[in-house]
């Protein structure tokens, strides 16, 4: 999961990585208080979980608290990116006099984890690999070796980091790369890291990932979960543990194991190309779902507003075909009346037989079952279009 | 012949004695699947009985292979205690390790891929195993979907490596492989290519890809240096947005980068036909065998 900047900071802060001063609000008159508890100039920043938010006027300098309050007024509730601002950041402003960049992060191809160190921070770090590479360090690190204070100084010094600054970021570095471990993070960037001018080093913003796996082993990951922000269907879906992504389409969907429902988009949205029909949401009801699991599938995606039709599709490896086909049975027993969309189902592998002589059996009329994976699509395309 | 594994791999199941050990070790062993034991700490000097075979238990991998010779080992354990399980099976130095586990923290993966040495294949996380059909079946894949043909399969996704073998189910495969779709896997496109490439008993080559990371990009360079046999290939997930996990951990647009359409041109500069979707890819698959 991604953390929003002032969570970032805060992580930052219990792992002893410096920062200034900073307080999430969600109103002016919070956003007011805080600024004249901090005292002097602030800055406001939109807490949205995608880039550009400078550029957009997401970030703004209050003279003080009372500006504060204007500047959040002006902030909270705007659009950047398709993203609402519901949160601002107050914090402390600092007088910059250099900026730097530092970063650990998974390097999937490499399988291991990668450290990109740079003087040339405050911008896109892509834009400083490809127009001044010899200023950016990229070194790999061993996971069960770690970073030794010898391979940070050699790190930083290949970043070209001056002189006088070189012992603070690697102490930096080194902190980092203990929060990194600690809090099984997959990115954790600091950009720009700032020489202020009375000569400190601070994180001023940070971008962190948190790996969803490692949940289990830190209690406190769960307070990042970002409920306010998070689609109604896409907050009901995780509250029932369901694997589900809204999207913008008309088609519900409904299959077992991610690259096969990946897969459903895709053939759905050819299906619909003529016609504007698009695939309304992804949804992987996993290996061996029982029947339960289906009808909790089946009434979100009923439940969606967008949806006009339905297309289960379903492989059956683990997954036993009778079993969702009994699952569709109970989900419609359950929803009786509200249930008013057409359901499409293509049903393979495991006791494919008895699940489609159960769907047949039970002779719903809102269901009809396909032989293949594109009749069906086209299917529940055609019937979304209507 | 076949690649990875055959009729004389002798296989360990780590977590035979929970539910999903117990469950799957049946159905390989119906399926013919030479199992030979369990390994499950603190439950050493056991025996259990599944399918009729009475299979002893060990405490540790290394105890294991003393004991059975084994060769091989698939892990059914909880993703809490994976990485040891992992650990212990790089340790005795099996050379075959296939981790079914989903949601296994990334740190751990880095951690025993790292640990690893060339003794020692990982297959996994997060995946559904492999089936070299009428020799053995080591993990999750249903083994009467088809019977033993010529086609090597590569996939990243387990349910879309089903749905492969059941299109092109009349003409059989050699081995498929299901490489898992963490950002961390121990065997990748290229490793399976390259045996693809080299095993006299596959003809040709159906490889499964899906958003996220660049590892199909990565695979049509060596298909480009490498492979002689023909590639047919499919990538999912045309149509996700940017920024959302489509349900695998390693499954996300990430700006630019990892998209469907990118690993598709790449690809196809290599030589290989892509299909636009599942059906298609079998057709290609198809033309190419019967030409």
């Amino acid at each position: 999961m991604d953390l929003y900047e002032y969570q970032a900071r805060d992580l930052f802060e219990a792992h002893d990585i410096p920062v200034l001063a900073g307080a999430v609000a969600s109103t002016a008159v919070a956003a007011k208080k805080a600024a004249a508890a901090m005292g002097g100039k602030v800055v406001v920043k939109a807490q949205v979980k995608v880039g550009g938010r400078g550029k957009a006027g997401g970030v703004k300098l209050a003279e003080d608290a009372t500006d504060a309050g204007v500047k959040a007024q002006a902030i909270l509730g705007m659009d950047i990116k398709g993203h609402t601002v519901l949160q601002v950041m107050i914090a402390q402003a600092a007088p910059i006099a250099e900026e730097y960049y530092l970063a650990i992060l998974l390097d999937r191809a490499h399988r291991n984890f990668l450290v990109m160190a740079s003087v040339a921070g405050g911008m896109e770090i892509e834009e400083v690999a490809h127009s001044q590479p010899e200023k950016l360090a990229r070194v790999g690190i061993d996971p069960n070796v770690g970073i030794s204070r010898e391979q940070a100084l050699a790190i930083v010094k290949a970043g070209q980091f001056p002189e006088g600054v070189v012992d603070d970021v690697v102490d930096v570095l080194l902190k980092l790369w203990a929060a990194f471990v600690a809090e099984d993070a997959t990115l954790m960037e600091i950009n720009p890291l700032v020489k202020t001018v009375d000569g400190r080093i601070i994180a001023l913003d940070g971008k962190v990932t948190l790996d969803d796996n490692a949940v289990f082993r830190h209690a406190g990951h769960e307070l990042f979960i970002d409920h306010a922000s998070a689609n109604p269907l896409e907050a009901a879906a995780n509250a029932k543990n369901l694997n589900y992504v809204k999207l913008d389409g008309q088609v519900g969907i409904i299959g077992n194991g991610a690259g096969l429902v990946m897969s459903t988009l895709d053939v759905v949205a050819y299906a619909g190309e003529q016609s504007g029909v698009k695939p309304a949401n992804f949804l992987d009801i996993g290996g061996g779902a029982s029947a339960q699991v289906m009808a909790d599938g089946l009434s979100i995606i009923l439940g969606d507003p967008d949806v006009r039709s339905v297309f289960v599709n379903v492989f059956g490896g683990i997954t036993a075909c009778d079993e969702v086909a009994n699952g569709i049975v109970q989900a419609l027993e359950i929803l009786g009346k509200s249930a008013t969309k057409p359901i499409v189902v293509r049903l393979d592998g495991n006791n494919v037989l008895e699940g489609r002589r159960i769907l047949d059996e039970a002779g719903h009329p809102l269901v009809q079952q396909l032989d293949t994976m594109d009749g069906a699509a086209a299917k529940a395309a055609e019937l979304a279009a209507k | 012949m076949a690649i990875f594994i055959n009729k004389s791999t002798k296989v360990l199941v780590q977590g035979m004695t929970g539910s999903e050990g117990t469950k799957h070790t049946t159905r390989m062993l119906q399926y013919g699947t030479d199992i030979v034991g369990g390994v499950t700490p603190g439950k050493g000097g056991q025996s259990v009985v599944i399918d009729g075979k009475t299979l002893p238990v060990f405490n540790t991998v290394a105890e294991a292979v003393d004991a059975t010779g084994a060769n091989a080992s698939v892990i059914f354990v909880p993703p809490k205690f994976a990485k040891s399980a992992v650990m212990d099976a790089i340790d005795a130095a099996l050379p075959l390790v296939v981790i079914i586990t989903e949601g296994i923290p990334v740190h751990d993966s880095a951690a025993f891929y790292a640990h690893a040495t060339e003794a020692t294949r990982l297959i996994g996380p997060n995946c559904p195993g492999l089936i070299s059909p009428g020799l053995s079946n080591i993990g999750i894949i249903p083994g009467d979907i088809t019977g033993p043909g010529r086609i090597g399969l590569v996939s990243k996704s387990g349910t879309l490596t089903y749905q492969m073998m059941y299109e092109l189910r009349d003409f059989g495969f050699s081995t498929a492989v299901g490489i898992g779709g963490d950002p961390i896997i121990g065997t990748t496109h290229i490793d399976c290519l390259k045996a693809f490439q080299d095993d006299p008993d596959t003809d040709a080559i159906v490889m499964i890809g899906e958003i996220g990371g660049d590892a199909e990009e990565r695979a049509a360079d060596f298909i480009k240096s490498y492979v002689t046999k023909p590639v047919i290939g499919y990538v999912a997930g045309f149509t996700a947005p940017e920024g959302k996990t489509m349900g695998h951990a390693g499954a996300i647009v990430s700006g630019s980068s990892g998209t469907a359409e990118a690993k598709k041109v790449a690809l196809e500069a290599a030589g290989v036909k892509v299909g636009k979707t599942p059906s298609e890819t079998a057709l290609l698959m198809r033309q190419t065998l019967n030409a």
